[in-house]
């Protein structure tokens, strides 16, 4: 059992409205180095929490892409001498919900459950088994590797899929990023056991470890519950940097002959990382170009005046480093021309001139006064946690986001989308017939 | 790997089971002069609102010829009111902080906002506006028909699954209008005018025809007192007739083929079945049961057997959605392992069905399935959204919210015996339709036949 470091409660000042104040995060260290944040709810009898392992496919050693997705997804598979179905069967009659999964820089494994203990701790006991003792069993994996071949088949029956691959492929070059968080097909048949044990072995480990709950808990029941379920790991290393990003050096484009009915329209570079000094400029400006639902400048010139496209949109998935940004539509082959100079056109636009006084503001008013909607389910908080807790963010991020978004000007947005987004530097990927 | 299983499972086959309940309490109710039903349900938790309109009017209600009408009138609703310019409707609610969307289904077509609770009367004022004010423009018509065919080549032209399932829905049904994807046929995307649309528009927009349902952080009496002055004022407007062929009972298995271009086949099969509130409600919970045995998560017998046990199948799914306007079906679909045919994946499935006709589903399985239910109340308040979601389509369907009340203790009621009874009644042959992909080489260009599939939504 490990043992309390230190604990943080972070009591939220200096906020107009009490009601736009953030949940009230408390924070604490195990001896093995796992990072805790903790939200109490006491109205609705249940906990959500997420283990989260610096242990995403950016991770995935060379010539095994794929791997990190499949050590997550390979836990459930069984653990601690249990098979497949006997972790199935544990968390299912508790009505437990548990999922596992990586994105380019995480493993998450979730898990949902009624609060009553009666419920909540043979699930918590289950998910140590599962994170803490995997057994990475070989039959159970030559079928997983099987099925994801069988996977990629199917998406590969998709102009979408087809171009992410390239996508990502032109934009990050040798970077992690690159590849697909699934792998491909040569990757994956390559996957062994020791591959799996040794991925888990390194990377699921204390120090590499943030774990967010939110839930029907006292603080002290929390302090239990993170022990019982990551004070076992242990304490390890935390993982190393990834590789600097560079952008590339000039446009690419490429079509890719595709027997659909629809071309869809890759448009991009290298972003914006989640710590970056630019992020709420370039959120804030996103919103006004292709992030804001129907109002935003790509759905109402390319969509609501053109007719062309069902859904057309812009955004930055900020990253450790700077993750995608994206313009992104789909039209009817005979209008691919005419969407790329429309795109092409709405991007230089917004990147030589920045938005407009009324556009600003119409994004402030959005981004501020839907700020209640961020934070109002546990899920919802559980996911800021996590966020928070493995980017380093500060603890009071929540509570700043009002602030940071009202900084943001019109010469902000303009200056650095001038700085950080290059149209002559885009890698334009398009699918279709 | 699994996320386009994941949404092809969301949006196909979702079992019952897990859509769940939700308890009622906290919920009022009023009944405007005008016919409008408004139904509140106090969830305290945050400082927000969840506010939905709810049309009593879907695919269900087409007519052969105007297929997706429903669907593109949705759309229309953003296009301007005799105060408001098109798309000023969103633009007002983005700068109220507030999110918005609508959907349209087989048996309803819903609006929402997402607001910050005192923005409430925002929403009721413009929900009011087009209620009764739209404007219908040639031009902007024209459009967002593009738009919207554009939305059927994404989710359906493209995606050889999604043909599979709109040609089983037309196989399956010979005249009822489920036989019709809620997107439409692109035929009559082509063909659809503006007078179509008004007069789709006249036929169903009326306060009479709707149901108001708020969820959040609000007090009932204050809801109500503000839905008198917004939607209060809206006249009574006779609806049109309804006009639903029933579906003739099927006395023969039905089978047919999707040829796409395509790497992986596609199975699925399904059986006529009842829906609640048609008197075989009991018939309904038990298949509601069953469809949880085959495929209530990773435990269940379907993702167990053929999934990691004999490993015909690279993904197998069931679902049955006992809450419809229209007949139900209860589905399995499936794709082979590699190295599997569909036939031996057909078999398996079919293998399955024998066994719930066969043998008692055993104490654990129901115990598990029951606690998924229980389970999934209490994570269902987590959201104000589903919270209002359910209300909603209960209503709309014709089925009273407090059916939830009692949906725990009617599932706890069901017994193997009623289970294997429900299994031989309705999982016949003679009852079964069954459609196939059957993947063509992707490298010609051929151009693959336009069937049609179920799309639907504005976002």
């Amino acid at each position: 059992m490990g043992v309390i470091k230190s604990v943080v409660t972070f009591v939220l000042l200096g906020l107009a409205a009490s009601a736009l104040a953030g949940p009230d995060i408390q924070t604490w260290k195990l001896d093995n180095g796992t990072k805790v944040l903790f939200v109490p709810a006491r109205d609705l009898p249940m906990v959500q929490l997420s283990l989260v392992f610096d242990a995403g496919s950016a991770r995935d050693p060379e010539h095994r892409s794929g791997l990190a997705g499949f050590v997550a997804g390979m836990l459930e598979e069984g653990a601690a001498g249990l098979t497949a179905n006997q972790v199935a069967d544990g968390f299912e009659s508790l009505g437990a919900e548990f999922s596992a999964g990586v994105d380019n820089d995480m493993a998450m494994i979730n898990l949902r459950s009624l609060a009553d203990s009666d419920y909540l701790d043979p699930a918590i006991e289950l998910m140590q088994k599962l994170v803490t003792r995997p057994d990475f069993p070989e039959a159970s994996l030559a079928r997983e590797r099987a099925r994801a071949i069988v996977g990629f088949a199917r998406a590969r029956q998709q102009p979408d899929y087809i171009g992410k691959i390239r996508f990502f492929d032109a934009m990050y070059g040798k970077h992690p990023y690159a590849h697909q968080t699934e792998g491909d097909e040569a990757s994956v048949k390559t996957i062994a056991v020791d591959d799996l044990k040794q991925f888990h072995k390194q990377f699921y480990v204390g120090n590499n470890a943030v774990l967010a709950i939110v839930g029907d808990l006292s603080g002290k029941a929390a302090r239990t519950l993170a022990n019982r379920l990551a004070g076992t790991l242990p304490a390890g290393n935390s993982a190393t940097d990834i590789p600097k990003v560079s952008l590339p050096a000039a446009s690419y484009k490429k079509h890719i002959p595709f027997q659909s009915t629809q071309t869809h329209i890759f448009i991009g570079q290298p972003g914006m990382s989640r710590t970056d000094p630019d992020y709420f400029s370039l959120y804030v400006g996103n919103y006004i170009l292709g992030g804001g639902g129907f109002v935003s400048r790509l759905m109402d010139q390319v969509r609501e005046k053109q007719g062309l496209a069902y859904s057309v949109y812009s955004y930055f998935w900020p990253l450790r480093e700077p993750g995608p940004f994206q313009i992104g539509m789909q039209t009817k082959n005979s209008e691919r021309d005419k969407a790329l100079a429309l795109l092409d056109r709405i991007l230089r636009d917004f990147v030589k001139n920045g938005p407009t006084d009324a556009e600003l503001k119409a994004a402030k008013q959005n981004l501020t006064g839907g700020f209640p909607m961020r934070i109002d389910s546990n899920k919802k908080i559980s996911g800021y946690l996590a966020v928070i807790g493995f980017y380093d963010l500060p603890l009071d991020y929540i509570d700043r986001f009002i602030g940071n978004v009202e900084a943001v000007t019109v010469e902000s947005i303009r200056d650095a989308f001038r700085r950080r987004v290059h149209p002559d530097k885009m890698v334009t990927i398009t699918v279709g017939g | 790997m699994t996320v386009m299983e994941l949404i092809r499972r969301a949006a196909l086959l979702a079992p019952i089971v897990l859509l769940g309940a939700c308890t009622t309490t906290q919920i009022h109710e009023r009944t405007l002069d005008n016919g409008l039903k408004i139904i509140v349900q106090e969830n305290h938790r945050a400082p927000v609102v969840v506010s939905q309109v709810w049309y009593k009017v879907g695919a269900i209600d087409e007519p052969e010829g105007l297929t997706g009408i429903s669907h593109v009138l949705e759309h229309l609703m953003f296009k301007g009111t005799k105060t408001l310019k098109p798309g000023e409707f969103s633009r007002i609610i983005a700068a109220e902080g507030g999110r918005e969307n609508a959907f349209t289904g087989n048996d309803y077509t819903a609006y929402f906002q997402t607001l910050e609770k005192s923005r409430l009367p925002v929403s009721f004022r413009l929900e009011a506006d087009r209620m009764q004010n739209l404007v219908f423009d040639e031009s902007e018509f024209q459009k967002e028909a593009a738009v919207v065919r554009e939305e059927r080549r994404l989710r359906t032209e493209d995606n050889p699954e999604a043909l599979t399932y709109e040609q089983f829905n037309a196989t399956a049904y010979t005249v009822h209008p489920y036989r019709h994807p809620i997107v439409g046929w692109m035929k009559d995307l082509e063909a659809h005018t503006l007078d179509d649309m008004k007069q789709w528009y006249s036929n169903w927009y009326a306060p009479n025809n709707a149901t108001l349902v708020v969820a959040g952080d609000v007090r009932p009496a204050e809801v109500f007192s503000l839905a008198e002055q917004y939607f209060g004022k809206l006249p009574v407007r006779k609806t049109a007739r309804r006009n639903i062929p029933a579906e003739p009972a099927q006395t023969s298995a039905r089978h047919s083929t999707v040829k796409a271009p395509a790497k992986v086949p596609y199975y699925i099969t399904g059986y006529h079945v009842p829906v609640l509130g048609h008197g075989k409600d009991e018939d309904v919970y038990a298949l509601s049961v069953l469809a949880g045995v085959l495929d209530g998560g990773n435990s269940a017998r379907l993702t167990r057997e053929l999934v990691r046990g004999s490993q015909v199948a690279a993904s197998a799914g069931a679902g049955f959605n006992g809450m419809a306007r229209g007949p139900g079906m209860f589905m399995l679909d499936g794709t082979p392992a590699s190295g599997k045919t569909v036939a031996e994946l057909e078999s398996a499935l079919m293998q399955q069905v024998e066994r719930l006709k066969q043998e008692m589903v055993s104490e654990d399985e129901l115990k598990r399935i029951k606690a998924q239910v229980l389970a999934s109340d209490i994570f269902g308040r987590d959201s104000v959204f589903y919270q209002a979601m359910r209300i909603g389509m209960m209503e709309t369907i014709g089925l009273d919210y407090r059916t939830m009340d009692d949906y725990l203790d009617n599932i706890k009621k069901v017994t193997p015996e009623k289970m294997r009874e429900v299994a031989q009644k309705y999982l016949v042959v003679s009852n079964q339709t069954t459609t196939v992909l059957e993947p063509q080489p992707m490298n010609t260009k051929s151009r693959r036949k336009p069937m049609p599939g179920g799309g639907h939504g504005r976002h």
